[in-house]
């Protein structure tokens, strides 16, 4: 198993996080020893032992192709914290 | 008579029918109990007694939970109520659905009926993670009810709600439930479905009762379980009565005591109780048969590994775009992301996404996130194992009584290894159920115990069978409280 090699900035960053100095010092403290107990499973030969992904042994589960009726748009933008004309508002992406 | 709000489902029902009282009276009654003793307790986030006052003067009392009010945790949807998970993140958001646990109460006649507090999106032990406030344990209300679904615990406990729903991922319902001395019940996954929950970590999630008794959680089941084409991993299992055996002995009954779960480091007080419910099974019938679930110390490593990623996926979903919290003047899109996530999510969460980022990451994903699955595979054996040998296990829900408010903020480690009787459950999938087995005084307060019983997937029936046996061989106790 690697060792604890954890940049908070960075993670944050892939998480798409601001942190403020005082969150970065501390988070970088308390995940490393919670990284440096997860450790212990570096302890076990699991070589030959199949991932489990969740408990049920059911896979590819398949319905009709049936249409049926989505939310209700009024409710729905009424969460948007930005619409206009029915459609949600989004922050620029093209210059 | 005892008042309405101290009644189990079961005798308010009674009252129902022998026409003692309506279910009019008992949302009114409750209204009156929460004025009194919430500003105390703090369960609840929000209630609207009108919408429940009208549901109830409708309410068809011969439906299996006719009348019934029934509160829910502040995680699931419920059409035009508030839904926050006690995050910022999702203040003022409304729900434009039901969640099919609420459809499904609903056609069984129950009112949904408030909005309980809890760890920000579920992640936490103790309800301090709430962005909102905090939920006071009713039995010493310097102390937290346990979390996540503190509210949801606390609310039953005090007697300001009948039952509830809460969501388990790692132990959620039934950790609260043993410190608040009430009874919660985690499904098999798969047995209720998650459509219209808030996902945490969609693998571990399931949705259950908290309740003041075993057969009110049997009958909560009852009206929430089956196969919902929205959500692919509920099970399409054969329809059955989860009251069926109740009211019987523990004669015949192979109950295995894994011996993992009694090593240094419970509180002493804690081991007593469960020692003595354990002889108290046996005194009811029961064979006990000591077994062991070799990989229990590696739990909580693999949960914290499994959970955080999925959480990190799931939480991708707050972008500030078409719900929750938007920062002010991006200048950019990534500022957009970055600052609308960092001023909507609390430290918890942030720490959690941030670390299951990380064991996601390229370069990590093998030695993090691939092997805790695999050491799930070896943990679901231990389980698979175990009852090839017995028919439920027995052990303690938590290995600490209630701690004080803020004693552990600091020391999220801490606060993580104190789940390690309840997150087995959730990575193997099966079900479990903790129920009250004493009292223990500390600082002139007495403080309730948690017993725990799991049983294999699917096996609900047996399982709340054997927990009420055990229930019904002790008085409940109630909080001295209002």
């Amino acid at each position: 198993m690697s060792s604890p090699n954890l940049d908070v900035r960075d993670v944050a960053r892939l998480a798409r996080i601001e942190l403020t100095d005082e969150e970065a010092t501390k988070f970088q403290a308390q995940l490393s020893r919670v990284l440096e107990y997860v450790e212990q499973l570096g302890a076990l030969d699991v070589s030959q032992v199949e991932p489990t992904a969740h408990a049920n042994p059911v896979f590819n589960v398949f319905r009709e192709d049936v249409p049926h009726p989505g939310l209700d748009r009024k409710v729905v933008l009424a969460n948007a914290p930005h619409s206009a004309n029915n459609l949600v508002v989004v922050t620029k992406v093209i210059e | 008579m005892s008042a309405i709000t101290d009644l189990t489902i079961s005798e308010l029902q009674a009252g129902f029918r022998r026409g003692d009282f309506t279910p009019a009276d008992a949302v009114r009654a409750l209204e009156d109990r929460i004025a009194s003793v919430d500003p105390s307790v703090g369960a609840y986030l929000s209630r609207d007694f009108d919408t429940a006052l009208a549901a109830a003067e409708k309410a068809d009392i011969s439906l299996p939970l006719g009348g019934v009010p029934i509160g829910i945790k502040d995680a699931i949807n419920v059409l035009g109520e508030s839904c926050t998970c006690s995050s910022k993140m999702l203040a003022g958001y409304k729900s434009p659905y039901d969640a099919t646990v609420i459809s499904r109460l609903r056609a069984a006649g129950a009112i949904p009926f408030g909005r309980l507090n809890m760890d920000e999106f579920a992640m936490g032990s103790s309800t301090e993670n709430s962005a909102y406030q905090i939920t006071r344990n009713p039995w010493d209300t310097s102390r937290i009810p346990g979390g996540s679904s503190g509210g949801s615990a606390a609310s039953v406990a005090a007697r300001e709600a009948f039952a509830t729903l809460g969501s388990d991922t790692g132990g959620s319902i039934r950790q609260p439930a043993a410190l608040c001395g009430v009874v919660g019940l985690k499904p098999s996954y798969g047995r209720v479905s998650r459509y219209g929950l808030v996902a945490f970590a969609s693998s571990l999630d399931q949705i259950g009762p908290i309740a003041r008794t075993t057969r009110d959680c049997a009958g909560i089941l009852n009206a929430i379980t089956g196969k919902d084409p929205h959500d692919s991993t509920s099970l399409d299992m054969p329809v059955e009565d989860f009251t069926s055996q109740l009211g019987r002995d523990l004669k015949g009954v192979k109950i295995g005591i894994p011996r993992e779960y009694f090593v240094d480091g419970m509180d002493k007080r804690v081991r007593e109780k469960v020692e003595t419910a354990i002889r108290q099974c046996e005194h009811l019938g029961a064979e006990l048969v000591e077994v062991s679930l070799p990989h229990t110390s590696y739990a909580v490593g693999v949960y914290y590994i499994i959970a955080t990623a999925e959480a990190s996926a799931n939480l991708a979903r707050f972008d500030g775009v078409r719900y929750g919290h938007r920062a002010q003047n991006p200048k950019d899109l990534l500022d957009h992301y970055m600052r609308s996530r960092e001023e909507g999510f609390g430290s918890e969460v942030k720490r959690r996404i941030i670390l299951g980022t990380y064991v996601l990451s390229s370069g990590y994903y093998d030695a993090y996130y691939l092997r805790a699955q695999k050491v799930r595979t070896l943990i679901r054996q231990d389980f698979t194992n175990a009852f090839e040998k017995v028919d439920a296990l027995i052990c303690p829900t938590s290995p600490d009584l209630a701690f004080k408010i803020g004693e552990r903020t600091d020391d999220p480690l801490r606060m993580y290894l104190a789940d390690i009787f309840t997150i087995a459950t959730n990575l193997a999938g099966i079900c479990g159920i903790s129920v009250p087995c004493g009292l223990v005084e500390e600082d002139g307060k007495s403080l309730p115990v948690g017993l725990q019983f799991l049983g294999k997937a699917m096996d609900e029936s047996r399982l709340l069978g054997i927990a009420d046996a055990f229930e019904s061989s002790q008085a409940i106790a109630r909080p001295p409280i209002g």
